[in-house]
């Protein structure tokens, strides 16, 4: 359907007119109100992302009022001490907010660079047939269960890390992380990928015309032009690894440490929602509210890293063509 | 456009016709199967603990295979998370790896919800070590108690400091997560407070990762339900905890007989007494009581004596409510045939 | 950026360079296979002698590893996908649309933009939490198959958007001066001309979102879909269960053989996944085509 040559192009304009020619006069008031309807579906569909969002807000902020009237704002945020579920509770949100980091530092550490040269080599250098080949393969591995990754980062890499690290905790942030990275790269690749490729012939033609080698064109024509889908190819690994659940709760323990140290056991915001909302805490107790409190949080930092590369986005807008 | 406008109509009123249809479809169970002698039909919504899981499981399965038309959908929230649903009023039964709470019962009374209390079976906690550990067979409570106690925390780090005589090997702990029913009852049982323990061990609501941590380090010592003990007794070693008696090692036995203290706790269901009325559910709660015992041994787990067994259907035949724990939570060491029995009223 | 160098020794280390990135692209791409193999052949190893038995197909979910079949699982992750793409391809294409053909550039249209790349990072939890207050809770809709459905389909929403959205950027504007100078509505011009064009990208971008919803365990979790189920659901309102579910509540068994299961139920998940990519890599293959520019 895609067309190609301008005789393609003409038949599609010609279908579009022989649609159009069958609205004469009279029914010029129903082409009105249908734009009317349509644009007015279309404009609802929009609105409802601004819905959840507001519906998340709502219903993580009035649940986590219960949790801000027994523990103050300032003990949050500010705590080095997680422990609600102990008899001796404390409500410090940090070691949670660092484990989280720590996992996704280090699993964009391995996807960032590992995603965006898969890209540009299946993009620019690989021939058509191993580009259809390996592409799809690489999306499988988006499609792989977490909690199958959770237990290959447990029993496979964790025992193989500690041959040649011996510090490394049997839980710990490394091999999550690490794991974490490989879940995400299928993402970072693919979406860069397509990003790369939806750049026009016209632009490498011109470039190599100039004399630039290959590797000059990619990195400096190619790259940058498309520089708005890889990083949004990128924000949505980081989204990805912010949120991964399954990998962190099974690999990287489940002990709130407040610490940078990839190499002990730590747990993230996701993993703690996860285990209490399926554990046998009662459900409206403060220890149980701590997780729309938690959610809230992690919710505002999502947001926070939207807004924050949204404005970089912005910066690259010129670029895109 | 006209027409595709009416096309439009047409298909989201045909929409909302079988949207309503579905929401009765799901109703129709209560009013119509009045008499006991047909079949019964309907659908009996089963939640709560992961612990209670497989066994109501197992009875689910087998009760649809004499009465196929019933559905038993299973849930999985988490005692917790599954007595909000009963206290909602969201599902008819649910699983509990723990005596029901005071603010649980608060909010069942709150809704009007009046609920049966019904033991199941007993889950014993085996406490474990690696089988390189040569140095230890048996522990005593007290020297649990000065492993796993909050003042441990940072200062008990080797196997020297748990008894005079063990090697100066790292001691790593691993032990159920910090907001399941068995990490209440092993810090109520040995620590003599509930979930008061120390915190830098390694949790986990999977014991299958518990068994992974334990069997890879030499000095650990870890605590977990005993059915993951039995399918992985070549990774794992057993240890005996000595209560002021003498060792003793779970097992059958020593479960039923009440020597293995304090380590095995009981199992609950609570059925909620307005889905009772339903046939269907009666005839589900009476195949659970006289089932559960064969199918929680198959799943792992240690059938009650028959005593307790029968006194709980005569609970469910004489519409007993309330919770015989007073709504406090875990309690150690409890004999559930006086319990019960106590508890029955001298009408 | 770009040097332009015509000394030959320059040619030669620009040509060398060349060559070293192509072998350290090469052997990423390596690496991500690498583990991809090993990853399939420990499950493969697993799981496939449960494959061989008929019965772990047609059988509901049973206590005895043996017995215990997908059935229920399988059925009920069609009947999600299905449900949720009916859902959220309608709302997500037409958001796109909305935003690329019809919004105009201001600070509304904006903060639905950072809406909705901003809910495309929201953990999946939140919506399941999201899911179980607002369609559970307060819409009634208890644990049933359009509850699940509804919650996957905001989880998937944003992706749809986004993905229907880079397809309709690939239309070339000179497409759609040409209708509005034939005097065609802006709704003409897109249904006319952008959508056929922009149709198959779209699409492949719609299944690779969906394809997401099938592996995901945790809203469901937090929704409450059941882990054990005798029977498949006969209506919108009937309760549920899933593959990634009933794989998850099977590797949390003690016994061995439920992990053989588990590692079946895996593969099975894996070559459902496959045939949807593949689907829409065929469509892909079939007609991305770079545009005459």
């Amino acid at each position: 359907m895609m067309p190609q040559s301008p005789a393609e192009v003409r038949t599609t304009y010609a279908r579009a007119i022989v649609q159009l020619s069958s609205v004469d006069k009279r029914n010029r008031w129903r082409v009105r109100l249908e734009e009317r309807l349509v644009r007015s579906f279309l404009f609802l569909c929009a609105v409802l992302g601004v819905v959840t969002t507001f519906a998340i807000v709502f219903i993580l902020t009035r649940e986590s009022l219960t949790f801000f009237k027994h523990v103050s704002l300032r003990e949050f945020l500010t705590g080095t001490v997680w422990a609600p579920t102990f008899a001796e509770k404390s409500y410090g949100v940090l070691p949670l907010v660092t484990g989280t980091l720590l996992t996704t530092l280090i699993a964009m550490a391995v996807s960032g660079p590992v995603g965006l040269l898969t890209a540009v080599y299946l993009s620019e250098y690989a021939s058509p047939r191993v580009r259809r080949v390996l592409k799809p393969t690489l999306e499988v591995l988006a499609g792989i269960p977490t909690v199958v990754y959770g237990y290959f980062a447990l029993t496979f890499l964790t025992p193989l890390l500690q041959r040649f690290i011996p510090a490394l905790e049997g839980f710990n942030a490394l091999s999550a992380g690490i794991v974490m990275g490989i879940m995400i790269l299928p993402t970072v690749a693919s979406l860069s990928e397509d990003a790369l490729y939806a750049v026009p012939n016209s632009l490498r033609h011109a470039s190599l015309a100039l004399g630039a080698t290959r590797f000059q064109t990619v990195w400096g024509v190619v790259v940058p032009a498309a520089m708005s889908g890889i990083s949004a190819a990128f924000l949505l690994g980081i989204s990805r690894a912010v949120g991964e659940t399954m990998i962190v709760a099974i690999a990287a323990g489940q002990q709130p440490n407040f610490t940078f140290n990839p190499l002990r056991a730590i747990e993230t915001m996701t993993a703690y929602i996860v285990r209490i909302t399926m554990g046998d805490t009662p459900h409206g107790s403060v220890e149980y509210q701590t997780i729309f409190a938690v959610g809230l949080l992690l919710f505002l930092i999502t947001l926070g890293l939207n807004l924050a590369s949204e404005f970089i986005r912005q910066r690259y807008k010129g670029a895109r063509l | 456009m006209k027409r595709r406008i009416f096309q439009w109509a047409v298909a989201l009123a045909t929409a909302s016709i079988l949207v309503s249809c579905g929401k009765q479809e799901t109703t129709p169970s209560q009013p119509q199967t009045t008499s006991a002698t047909t079949e019964l039909s309907g659908t009996i919504r089963v939640d709560g603990s992961s612990t209670v899981l497989p066994i109501s499981e197992a009875v689910a399965e087998e009760f649809q295979k004499q009465h196929p038309k019933v559905q038993v959908p299973v849930g999985k929230s988490g005692t917790g998370g599954g007595f909000k649903k009963f206290a909602n009023g969201e599902v008819d039964i649910i699983g509990a790896s723990r005596p029901i709470r005071e603010s649980e019962d608060a909010l069942c009374r709150q809704n009007g919800i009046e609920y049966i209390e019904i033991p199941v079976a007993y889950d014993a906690m085996a406490v474990v070590v690696n089988p390189q550990n040569t140095w230890c067979d048996y522990l005593t409570v007290a020297e649990l108690k000065k492993i796993w106690e909050p003042a441990a925390e940072g200062k008990i780090k080797s196997w020297s400091q748990v008894r005079p005589g063990f090697p100066d090997e790292p001691l790593v702990l691993f032990g159920a997560g910090t907001d399941s029913g068995t990490f209440d009852y092993f810090t109520a049982a040995i620590v003599g407070k509930e979930k008061a323990s120390r915190r830098d061990y390694n949790p986990s609501e999977d014991d299958d990762i518990l068994v992974q941590g334990v069997s890879r380090t030499k000095g650990a010592l870890g605590y977990f339900g005993l059915a993951y003990y039995e399918n992985n007794r070549d990774k794992l070693k057993l240890l005996g905890i000595d209560n002021g008696k003498g060792p003793v090692k779970p097992s059958r036995e020593t479960v039923i007989n009440g020597t293995y203290q304090p380590l095995s706790r009981p199992l609950f269901i609570y059925v909620n007494t307005k889905s009772l009325e339903r046939p269907e559910v009666e005839a589900f709660v009476k195949f659970y009581i006289q089932n559960a015992g064969k199918l929680a041994e198959e799943v792992g787990y240690i059938a009650l004596p028959d005593k307790v067994y029968e006194l709980a259907l005569q609970r469910v035949e004489k519409r007993i409510t309330g919770s015989v724990f007073g709504a406090k939570g875990s309690q150690v060491g409890v004999k559930l045939e006086e319990l019960y029995q106590i508890k029955e009223p001298t009408k | 950026m770009i040097r332009v160098e015509s000394r030959p020794e320059w040619r030669m280390r620009e040509y060398r360079r060349e060559q070293l990135f192509q072998l350290v692209g090469a052997l990423i791409v390596l690496f991500a296979l690498t583990t991809l193999v090993v990853l399939l052949t420990t499950v493969l190893l697993d799981g496939y002698a449960r494959l061989l038995d008929i019965k772990f197909f047609t059988n509901f979910p049973s206590r005895r590893a043996e017995e215990a079949g997908i059935k229920a699982a399988l059925v009920g992750s069609a009947y999600l996908l299905l449900l949720t793409a009916a859902i959220a391809i309608p709302i997500g294409v037409g958001a796109a649309i909305y935003l690329e053909e019809f919004a105009k550039r201001n600070w509304f249209t904006r903060l639905v933009e950072i809406n909705i790349t901003n809910l495309a990072g929201v953990p999946s939890v939140i919506y399941g939490l999201l899911g179980l207050q607002v369609f559970v809770r307060t819409l009634h809709m208890d644990r049933s198959l359009l509850a699940g459905a509804c919650t996957m389909a905001l989880l998937a929403l944003p992706v749809i958007i986004t993905a229907a959205r880079e397809g309709l950027r690939t239309v070339p504007n000179s497409l759609r001066y040409g209708s509005l100078a034939l005097g065609a509505t802006k709704w003409q011009t897109v249904r006319y001309t952008v959508l056929p064009v922009a149709m198959p990208s779209i699409l492949t971008g719609v299944i690779l979102a969906l394809s997401r919803v099938i592996g995901e365990t945790a809203p469901l979790l937090v929704i409450g879909a059941v882990v054990y189920i005798g029977t498949l659901p006969d209506s919108l309102f009937a309760p549920f269960t899933v593959l990634p579910v009933q794989i998850y509540n099977w590797t949390t068994r003690p016994q061995h053989a439920f992990q053989e299961n588990a590692a079946a139920g895996i593969i099975v998940l894996l070559l459902l996944l496959l045939t949807i990519n593949a689907t829409a890599i065929y469509l892909r293959n079939r007609y991305q085509k770079r545009l005459p520019l």
